[in-house]
């Protein structure tokens, strides 16, 4: 059934990347993927496996688990490798056929670029497998906090994706028995040409967004008689709080990125 | 006893789509008093829920008062204090869930109440405990059944120590054994917690089991008073198009074929003593 | 026969990590013009078994028949049998979208493809089915109607499809007593006067036992009891093992045979408890 689909795939368990502050793991995965970006040769991935390797072994999920999340992802991957291998000027003709041209370069180049990609999806995908939805909001408001200066609305923002990720899977559900009831009444939702699917959305999207709304008014309103009021003057009953962990997690990235830039300026 | 509620000579309309005013309320007082439960029946249309969102300044009257624990309505700083004092749960369980897990929906209130965070987990363990879902403190809202989702929200409002619960047909929505866990989880909380309830429901069993029932129609209180009283209108529910329940219209109706059923029983237990006797 | 089910069973997710089977096994038949009542707590099956009824979920073994159309594993293009078979789903007024109720009602009949003579009959036919007037309220939004008006509104959309055969989920759910009262009320009629074959499902047993010819009583994925209303609630144990209730009616005369009296325990209304009572007294009276 639809509503069984979890967004942001979160693999709980109790290791110590997940017992990481949020905030942490936020601030790392932004490092990680800027050092990414400076790696130059091929030694530099080394660092960065032996980073990834590191995070995966002590966050106890399964390679299969992670590699799994490539897999949408693979025509990408394959559309990066081949658009380089095929247009970085080279030198050293390995082979070619009809207009095509293999050099060493762009081979070399392809299988760079790819590996940058797939560590930037492992990296990223780490960040959401360890993390639950409701401690990524809490981080993202706390981090963003200091911008309440320029009047950015960090806690609306967070309060919103909340209410979004609680949503999701009770609107998923409406939209599988709204489309069977509109079956019912003989109404195609498969087959015929691009503008008649689209018009063949209308009479689901519309009830759809009329019951949003009216979920949304319902909502503000229960938000409203406990007591809700902004984000001003609200505490939380889970405080994050750093600890020791997150400082060695901190310790160990500012190496790799140390180990990074000497082996990309030295 | 103590009054809690009082609604003085209250009037309110709702703009409809003309434009016209359609009266909602049309000068209803009343007081309610510490520690009751009530029951407040009337068809669609009859004014209760709008009388109900008085009760917490969700709504505020365009005549007349109504105070809460001696508090105005009408003066904005007083709002928060008094949805502190008068929670309310709503009819649709899905439409009042915030948080992605459990506890923190039931932590959302005090959370609101800038309550310090080892004060918001010891009412958060005690109000999940108070309706019996503890088990479920990290279960995400969308794999509960109708039932669990309303006690949360009840969960939710007990968190914020409410010394009222309004509940706007919170059962409407549910099949037979969900109303019938919401129904134990109020009897409860009136009978150990000596919380006062307001319960806005169609279902005549549940009114049943209230100290006192308030009868609307036309925005106007009709009648009022213990249920057993109440239901012995028998004639004059039925034509405001309200049920009596079976055992009520039974004996009701064997009264009028000149059968003596004495005392207007409401339950098979009173009926089957008085054919027993 | 209208309806008929084979060693139905149904399984979601076949195969993946949240499979469920929601019916297994489920043998039933469904007579030309019969009013039946399917009960069963939620996550019994009922509403798995209905949409099996119309096509809209396929067996993943076992056959249905609706009409001599045979719908297996596999089976396509049942949109006929969605014609034939209208169902009706909890709270359909959610499913309303277009600006006026006329418009909406003839969604059905417009995707059936027929002739705009034909679809403005039906419309008007089914409006008058479920007792509103068709130029009173045709070209006004569903939006702006009553709850009770906008869930007749709904209904009219589906027998716009004019089904032989109607399955309506909860119809009365969230409706005040009135409210109630009118849809049975129209139930009826289509039952008696336009001979229409009914599934009721519900959680009511007062109002099942009031309407039904047959109950159908679901536990867990399968049919569980099925008979008359007198000979389904004479089980009174049986149904509250599947954490069903009884009338209270029923439960009355339960009470009374237990303190010694002789008294049917398979009858449900209040009228036919009047005439037991009467009964009873006159008997006390003499005593």
């Amino acid at each position: 059934m639809l509503k069984d689909i979890t967004v942001g795939q979160y693999y709980p368990s109790d290791s110590p990347i997940h017992r990481l502050d949020p905030r942490t793991k936020l601030v790392i995965t932004f490092l990680f993927i800027i050092t990414i970006f400076f790696v130059r040769y091929y030694s530099g991935y080394i660092f960065v496996l032996a980073f990834m390797a590191l995070t995966v072994a002590l966050s106890r999920i399964p390679i299969r688990y992670i590699l799994k999340g490539l897999r949408p992802l693979i025509f990408i991957i394959l559309l990066t490798f081949f658009i380089n291998v095929f247009f970085t000027p080279g030198e050293t003709l390995l082979f070619s056929f009809w207009f095509l041209r293999v050099t060493e370069e762009g081979l070399r180049q392809g299988l760079f670029m790819g590996l940058r990609l797939i560590f930037l999806v492992t990296g990223t995908s780490l960040l959401t497998l360890t993390t639950s939805p409701i401690a990524l909001t809490d981080g993202i408001e706390l981090l963003l906090k200091p911008l309440r200066l320029i009047r950015f609305p960090s806690h609306e923002l967070a309060m919103m994706m909340t209410i979004a990720l609680r949503f999701i899977p009770t609107l998923l559900e409406e939209t599988d028995k709204i489309m069977k009831a509109q079956m019912a009444r003989g109404a195609d939702f498969e087959s015929g040409n691009l503008i008649q699917r689209a018009k063949s959305l209308v009479p689901l999207l519309v009830p759809l967004f009329i019951s949003a709304f009216r979920r949304a008014d319902e909502l503000a309103m229960a938000m409203e008689a406990r007591c809700y009021r902004g984000g001003d003057n609200r505490t939380r009953m889970k405080v994050l709080t750093m600890g020791r962990i997150d400082f060695a997690a901190y310790v160990v990235t500012a190496a790799l990125i140390a180990s990074v830039l000497l082996n990309t300026y030295l | 006893m103590e009054p809690i509620i009082q609604v003085k000579n209250v009037y309110y309309n709702y703009a409809n789509q003309e434009g016209e005013h359609a009266a909602a309320l049309n000068g209803v007082s009343l007081t309610l008093y510490k520690g009751e439960f009530v029951a407040i029946i009337g068809h669609n249309g009859s004014g209760k829920s709008t009388l109900a969102k008085h009760f917490n300044a969700l709504l505020q009257p365009v005549s007349g008062d109504v105070f809460v624990k001696g508090m105005n309505t009408r003066e904005d700083d007083q709002v928060w204090n008094i949805r502190q004092t008068a929670g309310m749960v709503f009819q649709n369980p899905d439409n009042q869930m915030v948080a992605t897990i459990v506890e923190e929906d039931v932590a959302f209130g005090p959370e609101n109440l800038a309550l310090p965070p080892d004060e918001i987990r010891r009412r958060v363990d005690q109000a999940l405990l108070s309706v019996n879902m503890v088990e479920y403190a990290q279960s995400a809202p969308h794999f509960l059944s109708g039932g669990q989702k309303q006690r949360i929200a009840i969960a939710g409002v007990i968190a914020m120590r409410p010394e009222i619960i309004i509940l706007d047909e919170p059962t409407a929505m549910l099949d037979p054994s969900g109303r019938k866990e919401v129904m134990d989880t109020i009897r409860y909380l009136n009978e150990q917690e000596g919380i006062t309830i307001v319960h806005i429901t169609h279902f005549m069993e549940e009114a049943i089991l209230a100290d006192r029932v308030i009868v609307m129609e036309e925005g106007k209180i009709v009648l009022d008073g213990p249920p057993r009283e109440v239901f012995s209108h028998v004639s004059m529910l039925k034509q405001i198009g309200l049920d009596v329940p079976q055992i009520v219209e039974l004996a009701h109706g064997l009264n009028e074929e000149g059968w003596s059923i004495p005392g207007n029983p409401m339950n098979i237990e009173e009926m089957v003593n008085i054919l027993c006797r | 026969m209208p309806v008929r089910m084979e060693q139905v069973t149904h399984t979601y997710m076949q195969g993946g990590p949240f499979e469920a089977t929601a019916i297994f096994n489920v043998n039933l038949e469904i007579h030309d013009g019969e009013f039946v009542g399917l009960i069963g707590h939620t996550g019994s099956g009922k509403s798995t078994l209905v949409q099996h009824m119309n096509g809209l979920l396929k067996p993943t073994q076992g056959t249905v028949i609706i009409n001599d159309i045979k719908i297996e594993k596999g089976s396509k293009d049942l949109k006929t049998v969605r014609q034939q078979v209208g169902l009706v789903f909890q709270y359909p007024e959610h499913q309303l979208f277009e600006e006026t109720v006329e418009k909406d009602i003839a969604f059905g009949p417009r995707n059936l493809g027929l002739s705009q003579e034909e679809i403005n009959d039906r419309v008007k036919e089914a409006l008058q089915l479920v007792g509103l007037p068709f130029d009173e309220v045709k070209d006004r939004s569903p939006f702006e109607l009553s709850g009770g008006q906008r869930r007749r509104v709904a209904i009219a959309g589906v027998l716009a499809m004019k089904p032989g055969i109607l399955i309506l989920d909860e119809p009365t759910a969230g409706l005040d007593p009135r409210g109630r009262d009118e849809i049975f009320r129209e139930i009826q009629v289509l039952h008696r006067k336009k001979e229409f074959t009914i599934v009721l499902v519900s959680h009511s047993m007062e109002d099942v036992a009031r309407l039904a010819d047959r109950i159908i009583v679901m536990n867990k994925g399968q049919v569980a009891l099925t008979g008359t209303p007198r000979e389904v609630f004479a089980q009174a144990d049986k149904l509250r093992q599947m954490g069903l209730d009884v009338p209270q009616i029923t439960n009355l005369m339960l009470a009374l045979r237990d303190k010694g009296l002789d008294v049917p325990v398979d009858i449900y209304t209040v009228e036919q408890a009047k005439d037991v009572l009467r009964k009873v007294l006159e008997g006390k009276r003499h005593a």
